[in-house]
C-alpha cells in the first residue's frame, strides 16, 4: 500500500486521504496514518507543483553547473555538497559519476547573476576544483511532465 | 413495372437504395452511433461514452512501428500472420492463461479481435443456426451473428446475479438449432467477470449440448479480481472453443487494428479461408508492434490496470453516494449504474444529460435487453473528469430526483 499511496502522490498530491482510500479500497483512517508516517519518516518531504516558469515570463535563468571536487578524508563528497546545497540559489545538488563530481541547478534573475554565484561563491570554495555552467535554454520535460501542448485527448467522442 | 412507372414511384435520392439487400437494409444501424452525432454536436462535454483505453499507445511499441517502417516492412504477411507474433501470442496464453496452441498452426492474427469473432460465426454457422448471446452485450455480436446467416438468441444476465451468465438462464433457451455460445467475459458493458467456478457449468453445458464457444476475452488483462480464466482453459472445452483476443485494450492499441484468434486447427484454417479471401492479412506495421508490446509490455499494462482500478473504485463510490444503484464491476473499463430511482429511462436519461450538464454516457439501450434503464459509464479517463463529471451527475440527479 505505500508504494501504491507514493505512486498516486508523486503524480498529483491534491489527491485527499479519503479518495485514495477509495481508490485503493482501504481504510481512509489507515491511509491517513500510512501518510503521516511516510511523512515523519521523511520519505514524503514536500508537495509542491511544477511549474512551467516559460509560460509566465518571469525572467529566471536556469543552469546547470558540472563541479570538480577534491574528495576529503572521511567524509568525501558530502562537507563540499553541504556548502553548496545551502545557497539558496541553488535549487539541486548530485553525485554523479562520471567526469565530474557535482551536478549543481542554480536559478537567478538574469545571466550576470548566475554568472556571479559560480565565479564569486561556487568555485571559490575550498575544495572546487573547477566549474562548467551550462544555461539551459528549454525544458522540454521535467520530473515526467512533457512541457510542450499536445497529446489532448484525440478519440471519438462516443465509440463501442 | 416500366422505369417510368418506378421513377414516379421512388424519390430520386432514395433510388440507389434498391440496390441495398433486404437483409442490410433492415440492419439498425449501432445505438451507439446514433448517440454520437448528439455529442459530437455538443461543444465541452466530459465524456464517459468512449470504449477505449485514454492511454496513448505506449512509447516503446510506437517505436517498434517507426522501425519496422524504416526497414521497409511494408509488404503482406502470411495470411495466418507473422510467425514470430504467433510464436509471441502462443507464448503469452500459455503463460498467462494456461492454455497451449501451436503457434503455427492453431493461431491466425487477424485485422483486430472484431474480424476473428466475424471469421468464426462465418466459418461455423449454417442459414437458421442459433448463437445464443448472453445480454446486456457489445453492439456487433447480434448483427455479426444476423450477417453470417445465423439467429442471434438473447440470453439476459442480471444485475442481482452481478450479470454474471446463469446456466438455467442459457439452458431454457438452448434449442436443437443451437450452435454457438458466444461469451464475453470481462464484458463491455456490464463489466461482470466470471470465475472459474461460474464457467465450469456453464461448460458442462456446452458440452451436453454440444455448442462451440466463441469466447471474446479481449478484457482478459482488465480484471481487478484475481487473475482472468479462459474459457478454453477448462477440462475438455479447448477443442469447443474458439478464443479471441487483441492488443486495443490491455495495451492501449484500439487503432492499430490487430488481434487473433486460437481455436483447433481444424476449424482455424476454415477461419484462414475466409480471412485470406477478404483481409488477405493483418497490417505487418500493426504486427510489428504487437511483437514488441507481447515482448516488452508488460510493465506498462500492470502500470494502466492498477489506475483503471482506482477509477473503479472511485467511480463505484461516487455513483453509490449519488444515490444510483451500481454493482461493483470487475473487470473491463466500464460502469454500468442503473437509473431507476430518478423514473427515467436510458435514453432520456442520456440525452438530458449530456444536454444539461455536458457529460456523455451511452444508454444501455444500446447494448440490448436489460440495458432499459442502465447506462454505460467508461473510466478510461482521467480521474479529475471522472470526479467533474461525477459531481455534474450528482447534480443532474439531484434536479430530477423524485
Amino acid at each position: 500500500m505505500r508504494q501504491e499511496i507514493l505512486e498516486i502522490l508523486e503524480n498529483d498530491c491534491r489527491v485527499t486521504p479519503e479518495q485514495i482510500a477509495v481508490m485503493l479500497g482501504e481504510d481512509a483512517a489507515v491511509v491517513k496514518e500510512t501518510i503521516g508516517q511516510l511523512e515523519n519518516e521523511k520519505v514524503v518531504l514536500k508537495y509542491q507543483a511544477v511549474i512551467n516558469h516559460e509560460k509566465i515570463d518571469n525572467g529566471l535563468v536556469t543552469a546547470l553547473i558540472d563541479v570538480k571536487v577534491a574528495p576529503q578524508r572521511e567524509v568525501g563528497f558530502d562537507q563540499v555538497a553541504a556548502r553548496i546545497y545551502r545557497y539558496p540559489e541553488v535549487r539541486s545538488v548530485f553525485l554523479v559519476s562520471g567526469a565530474y563530481d557535482l551536478a549543481v541547478m542554480v536559478q537567478g534573475h538574469s545571466l550576470q547573476e548566475v554568472a556571479a554565484f559560480v565565479s564569486e561563491k561556487l568555485a571559490a570554495l575550498e575544495h572546487v576544483q573547477s566549474t562548467m555552467t551550462h544555461f539551459l535554454l528549454k525544458t522540454y520535460k521535467q520530473d515526467g511532465v512533457i512541457f510542450a501542448d499536445q497529446e489532448e485527448d484525440r478519440r471519438q467522442v462516443v465509440t463501442p | 413495372m416500366s422505369l417510368a412507372t418506378w421513377k414516379k414511384m421512388a424519390p430520386a435520392q432514395a433510388a440507389p437504395e434498391r440496390f441495398v439487400s433486404p437483409l442490410i437494409r433492415e440492419l439498425p444501424p449501432s445505438g451507439i452511433r446514433k448517440f454520437f452525432d448528439l455529442v459530437a454536436n455538443t461543444r465541452g462535454v466530459i465524456s464517459l461514452g468512449v470504449g477505449e483505453p485514454d492511454f496513448v499507445t505506449p512509447w516503446h511499441i510506437r517505436e517498434a512501428c517507426f522501425y519496422s517502417l524504416e526497414q521497409g516492412y511494408t509488404m503482406y504477411t502470411s495470411n495466418f500472420g507473422l510467425p514470430e507474433l504467433r510464436q509471441e501470442v502462443g507464448r503469452y496464453l500459455e503463460a498467462g492463461f494456461g492454455v497451449r496452441y501451436d503457434p503455427l498452426a492453431e493461431i491466425i492474427i487477424t485485422v483486430g479481435a472484431s474480424e476473428a469473432i466475424d471469421l468464426a460465426l462465418r466459418a461455423v454457422l449454417e442459414p437458421g443456426d442459433e448463437v445464443l448471446i448472453p445480454a446486456p452485450c457489445y453492439v456487433s455480436y447480434q448483427p455479426c451473428a444476423l450477417l453470417a446467416g445465423g439467429r442471434p438468441v438473447t440470453v439476459p444476465t442480471r444485475a442481482e446475479n452481478d450479470f454474471k451468465l446463469r446456466p438455467a438462464e442459457l439452458e431454457a433457451r438452448i434449442t436443437p438449432r443451437s450452435k454457438v455460445l458466444l461469451l464475453s467475459y470481462p464484458n463491455n458493458p456490464t463489466g461482470a467477470i466470471m470465475t472459474r467456478e461460474d464457467l465450469l457449468p456453464i461448460a458442462r453445458l456446452a458440452e451436453r449440448y454440444d455448442l462451440l464457444v466463441i469466447s471474446d476475452e479481449i478484457y482478459a488483462e482488465l480484471t481487478y479480481d484475481g487473475r482472468h480464466t479462459s474459457f478454453a482453459s477448462l477440462p475438455g472445452m479447448q477443442e469447443r472453443t474458439v478464443l479471441i483476443n487483441g492488443f486495443s485494450k490491455a495495451f492501449a492499441m484500439t487503432g492499430w487494428r490487430v488481434g487473433y484468434a486460437a481455436a483447433p486447427a481444424p476449424i482455424i484454417n476454415h477461419m484462414l479461408k475466409i480471412h485470406q479471401y477478404t483481409m488477405l492479412c493483418a497490417p505487418i506495421m500493426s504486427q510489428k508492434a504487437a511483437i514488441e508490446a507481447l515482448r516488452h509490455g508488460r510493465e506498462e499494462v500492470a502500470q494502466m490496470v492498477r489506475e483503471y482500478d482506482r477509477r473503479r473504485r472511485f467511480v463505484v463510490q461516487r455513483l453509490r453516494e449519488i444515490g444510483l444503484d451500481c454493482f461493483e464491476p470487475k473487470g473491463a473499463f466500464y460502469v454500468f449504474p442503473s437509473i431507476a430511482a430518478t423514473g427515467m429511462g436510458a435514453e432520456e436519461f442520456s440525452q438530458a444529460l449530456l444536454e444539461e450538464e455536458k457529460v456523455a454516457v451511452v444508454p444501455g439501450t444500446a447494448f440490448g435487453e436489460g440495458g432499459e434503464q442502465r447506462l454505460r459509464c467508461s473510466y478510461a479517463a482521467s480521474i479529475n473528469d471522472l470526479a467533474e463529471a461525477m459531481n455534474r451527475i450528482e447534480r443532474f440527479v439531484k434536479r430530477h430526483g423524485s
